[in-house]
């Protein structure tokens, strides 16, 4: 959307291609960054205090006077970031160095590009495409590929260990997360992301608001086939296989120190939130107030948003600090004798449904 | 690439790959080095490699006088350092036929008991933790805090302890060790359920455990495998039952077996199981040891001035936490020990390794390890 302004805007966009890519480097790349930037810093903090009071621990904290995390810890995720910056950049000298530091920013960038077509409020969103949550889910996988490299590159047994778990894991969870996506296509008949969110207006059932979740069971059991295929595709606990640190050390980022791995961490986080907020905009109205009619202005629907994408961070958060991790095999039969048959039966649901219910 | 390229590379080779798991590892529970055969994520064999943390005790042993040998026994397990002392004690009091007072026999079963409910919390805090749930170990870890701070209180020292000296204890109880235990049991006491919710019957934890490395009785006798790690085989052995030593004969007390409730008799679950049950046996003891425990007495009545034990030899076990715990000592009649043995049961249980491992995954081999409860300084010693 952002985009189609500025093109209106700037009247000879066609002579100068060159300063509409300068644009939109400014007005959407810039503040997309930032926003991960910061939003990965509270996620972080967030977790901390998070797993902290799980664990019946108070967390980062700071008192008095001299050096330290700040009021409640609150500057603790800016040191660790500080930490990570300033930490020296170690490249194994048997690691394939051109892949090696190739590999964290290919990682990164397939979460930050799919930040482009979130919803954030009515107006405020990249691009709104005619194929938005079909473009999420196409560059969403693209970091797997600098899991691989990352793998592939650090020359690490262990590294290689978890890329290839890594592989498997998100290419076989994509398949459950794209067939519960098709049931929302099939609903709302459109693949834009605002069109989605546009469609679920109004109350369902006479007092729910009309989000796709509540519309059917079939959409209800496709939320959570979704949100569980979203965790596994973050590599986040019960599904954390790729890194599991008792037993691959760090997975595919063994070899991976400062910034480097910092990049990692971010886009770990970054996917957090592209899932749930596609798990927010796609099933649970997305920046739509949770009462129809009330608060439901653009200013809100930020508001709205980014809560529903923070509470189900949190859930993620809540899994990964209650939970064991799963065995690769287990990962496996879950995904392709639980999920996948779930999914395809949920399409043909949500299909009668909507032919003899509407 | 066509057809005739394909026969030219023949059939696909599959190689075993040779991964070594430590010494500097997360979870080898110390400084152990496997080096483990796999082919992808199967594994085909396990051999375990060890002394990293070998201190020569028991050469080292030979050198010092039997006074000087404690503070050691505490370092072997420092998990359990109260019953390495308590074996040690035991095993001297025999040979040189000391009777030790009463009291101080009440004071000795409650510290060994406290402290293998403390070795127990931290062997399934830290299994928690090798099947990757991070939470139920900072749980545990929590309230083992609270045994420390008891055995602080009583001795001063939270980790080696040297408390348990040959014919007495190094202190009397504290004031108020009486309240001091019973409030710690009855916080503990509704805490293993909540542990059993947390993790022990959670959905991901019983895939993870339940029929992974099954070790059958007779495996498991063959090894020499002892403690808890036996009884989840559902074998019924226990030194405290039947080879009693000390006052355990006067207690109450079960013997927990693993029962094959959710997987396979001997499974990685039993193990753990076993031991859940064996804190709950041990708060009994402790309950039971509180009430009759008798007042008053000097508990250094008993201590020689100078350790000098007749000419002979003796071998002793007891149970430690981590199972059959003997000493053996041959005495040629002067202060110094002529010959100093320790069995140590997680040696015994780290043999078992590659027969219960081979052919699961790397995942597995980490969770077998976890169960079986071994402590690197009591293997090398």
């Amino acid at each position: 959307m952002i985009v189609d302004y500025l093109i209106d805007i700037i009247p000879f966009a066609a002579d100068w291609p060159g300063l509409v890519f300068v644009s939109v480097v400014i007005f959407c790349a810039v503040p997309v960054f930032l926003f991960i930037a910061v939003y990965a810093l509270v996620a972080i903090y967030g977790e901390l205090k998070v797993s902290s009071f799980m664990q019946d621990k108070i967390g980062p904290m700071g008192q008095g006077v001299g050096l330290h995390a700040g009021k409640w810890g609150l500057l603790q995720p800016i040191a660790d970031a500080l930490k990570l910056i300033l930490k020296e950049d170690i490249i194994p000298t048997t690691a394939d160095r051109k892949l090696f530091i190739l590999a964290p920013f290919i990682v990164f960038i397939g979460a930050f590009i799919s930040m482009a077509a979130l919803p954030f409020s009515q107006t405020i969103i990249v691009a709104d495409m005619n194929i938005g949550i079909f473009y999420i889910l196409a560059v969403s996988s693209l970091g797997v590929i600098g899991i691989i490299l990352a793998g592939w590159s650090s020359n690490n047994k262990w590294s290689l260990y978890g890329a290839m778990r890594s592989a498997a894991q998100i290419v076989s969870y994509e398949i459950p997360a794209g067939l519960s996506i098709i049931g929302v296509v099939m609903i709302t008949g459109t693949l834009s992301m605002q069109g989605i969110i546009e469609h679920q207006s109004g109350f369902v059932w006479g007092i729910l608001p009309n989000w796709i979740i509540f519309q059917n069971p079939f959409t209800f059991l496709s939320f959570f086939l979704f949100f569980i295929s979203g965790v596994a595709e973050c590599n986040r606990t019960p599904f954390d296989i790729p890194e599991a640190e008792s037993e691959l050390v760090a997975g595919a980022f063994t070899e991976y120190s400062g910034m480097r791995y910092a990049f990692f961490f971010l886009s770990e986080y970054a996917n957090m939130f592209v899932v749930s907020g596609v798990a927010a905009a796609a099933f649970l109205g997305g920046w739509r107030s949770p009462i129809p009619g009330v608060l439901d202005t653009p200013g809100w629907g930020i508001m709205w948003f980014i809560g529903k994408s923070m509470f189900l961070i949190f859930m993620m958060m809540w899994f990964r600090w209650t939970w064991p991790r799963l065995r690769v095999d287990q990962l496996m039969s879950v995904c392709w004798k639980g999920f996948i048959p779930i999914a395809f039966f949920n399409i043909f649901g949500i299909g009668i449904w909507k032919l003899l219910i509407g | 690439m066509g057809v005739a390229a394909a026969k030219e590379i023949g059939p696909v080779q599959a190689e075993e790959m040779v991964l070594n798991i430590g010494p500097q590892h997360p979870s080898t529970h110390g400084v152990l080095r496997l080096k483990v055969k796999t082919d992808g994520e199967i594994v085909s064999e396990v051999i375990p490699y060890i002394g990293y943390l070998h201190r020569c005790f028991e050469k080292h042993a030979e050198s010092i006088t039997y006074e000087q040998v404690i503070p050691f026994t505490d370092r072997c397990d420092y998990l359990g350092s109260m019953n390495n002392n308590f074996g040690f004690a035991v095993a001297m009091e025999e040979l040189m036929d000391i009777k030790v007072p009463e009291r101080v026999e009440y004071i000795r079963i409650i510290m060994a008991e406290l402290n293998r409910i403390a070795s127990h919390l931290l062997a399934l805090g830290v299994y928690g933790l090798d099947v990757g749930a991070f939470t139920p170990f900072l749980h545990m870890f929590r309230d083992r805090e609270r045994i420390l701070d008891i055995f602080e209180l009583t001795c001063g020292a939270r980790l080696l302890y040297n408390y348990m000296w040959v014919g007495g204890v190094s202190h009397d109880l504290p004031r108020n060790f009486d309240s001091i235990c019973i409030d710690f049991l009855d916080y503990f006491e509704p805490k293993i359920p909540e542990f059993n919710e947390l993790l022990t019957t959670n959905k991901i934890f019983i895939e993870r455990t339940a029929d992974v490395g099954v070790m059958p009785a007779e495996v498991a006798i063959s090894y020499g495998v002892s403690g808890p790690n036996l009884r989840g085989s559902g074998v019924k052995w226990d030194v405290r039952r039947d080879e009693p030593y000390s006052i355990y004969d006067k207690f109450d007390f079960e013997i927990p077996v693993g029962s094959g409730d959710v997987g396979t008799l001997g499974d990685c679950w039993d193990r753990y199981w076993v031991r859940m049950l064996e804190m709950m046996e041990s708060c009994k003891i402790i309950r039971q040891a509180l009430k009759t425990i008798p007042e008053g007495g000097d508990v250094h009545q008993m201590v020689p001035k100078k350790i000098r034990p007749p000419k002979g030899s003796i071998y002793r076990r007891t149970e430690s936490p981590r199972g059959d715990l003997g000493y053996y000592i041959i005495s040629d009649g002067s202060e110094i020990p002529f010959r100093m043995k320790m069995r140590s049961p997680a040696l015994t249980a780290l043999s078992v390794l590659d027969e219960i491992s081979a052919g699961w995954m790397i995942s597995d081999v980490i969770a077998i390890l976890g169960s079986l409860d071994i402590v690197l300084g009591e293997i090398d010693r």
